[in-house]
């Protein structure tokens, strides 16, 4: 298995994400239980991109030609569910500070 | 005489408020109220001197929320027929006596102003396309036929007003008032009215791309309740 640029570009990338969660994790600006699940999260990153190999089983079990292509789906997905839920905070957000200024202007004099 | 108050939501029109409100004093529009909406220029000072009540909206909401501003105001103050005016100086004041005339005989919730209803030649070709291609966009999202769709001219009574709920904060709000006509079953007439097109007020008046931008908004606000 020869290794190509872009994995030793996510892996890098990867280990310089951890050393920041580990960073986070020291100034006690996360918590021990999220600093478990964002290097979960990095070292999987890391392990399926050195052993693409791994992720056969799951995309034979879903039905996708190659492993990878899972991830993109899922991440597409993803994606857009968050949008979505920007969306609907922004529209949220708007409709109080509508509120507030409405307020403040009934309040003048 | 039922207590009647006209309100004018306005942003950035220094240029014509003032004359927009003397021009209603005139002819005895005496409770005026004006929604300054964060305008940048001196909006709300040359209207506080003109002796109306002003209100004012630290930052920009947009037209749809000074106008629920202005409503909400209005209704504090015990008002019975409600006028909404545009700022820009392209309504004219003898259109209100027929607006609210219907009103006032309760024959009619809310009555709209519209451009197209008598034999009209003033109004540019292209915004012409805009306001009827609006129309029919209206007629078949909520099944309201109507001549114009966007006038800022409109008489309406307490009771509607207390009915309609303005929830866009931008110009969306016209196509709002229009859905909620059909909902809360308010019955509504359209009455002729001029619009005055001053190089001033087609500056000020909504651009042609933006009629997009308000359908695009009204779509994702449609798929979102």
């Amino acid at each position: 298995m020869s290794i190509q640029p872009i994995q030793i570009i996510v892996v890098l990338f990867s280990l310089f994400a951890i050393s920041r969660v580990f960073l986070r994790y020291k100034d006690k600006k996360l918590t021990i239980n999220q600093f478990i699940f964002w290097c979960i999260i990095w070292a999987g990153l890391i392990t399926l991109t050195l052993f693409p190999k791994l992720t056969s089983p799951l995309s034979r079990i879903l039905g996708v030609g190659r492993g990878s292509d899972i991830f993109i789906y899922l991440g597409i997905a993803l994606l857009f569910y968050i949008v979505f839920r920007i969306y609907v905070k922004t529209e949220e957000q708007d409709q109080n500070i509508t509120k507030l200024v409405r307020e403040l202007a009934k309040k003048k004099k | 005489m039922k207590k009647l108050f006209v309100v004018i939501p306005a942003y950035n029109e220094e240029k014509s408020i003032s004359y927009v409100i003397k021009d209603l004093k005139k002819s005895n529009y005496n409770n005026i109220i004006v929604v300054d909406d964060g305008s940048k220029d001196k909006t709300f000072d040359i209207a506080e001197r003109e002796k109306v009540k002003v209100l004012k909206h630290i930052i920009n909401l947009g037209q749809g929320a000074a106008l629920k501003t202005a409503i909400d105001y209005a209704i504090d103050k015990g008002a019975e027929i409600i006028v909404t005016f545009d700022a820009d100086g392209q309504h004219r004041v003898q259109d209100i006596g027929k607006m609210i005339k219907p009103v006032m005989k309760r024959e009619f919730d809310i009555v709209l102003g519209s451009r197209f209803l008598k034999k009209n030649r003033n109004t540019p070709f292209i915004r012409k396309v805009f306001l009827k291609g609006g129309a029919i966009i209206i007629f078949l999202m909520y099944g309201i036929r109507l001549t114009d769709s966007h006038n800022g001219l409109r008489a309406m009574s307490r009771k509607a007003a207390q009915k309609i709920e303005i929830t866009s904060n931008g110009m969306e709000h016209a196509s709002e008032i229009l859905e909620q006509i059909k909902k809360k079953r308010l019955k509504y007439k359209e009455v002729p009215v001029n619009i005055r097109y001053t190089d001033y007020s087609i500056k000020r008046g909504q651009s042609t791309l933006n009629s997009f931008k308000i359908l695009f908004k009204m779509i994702i606000k449609w798929l979102t309740r």
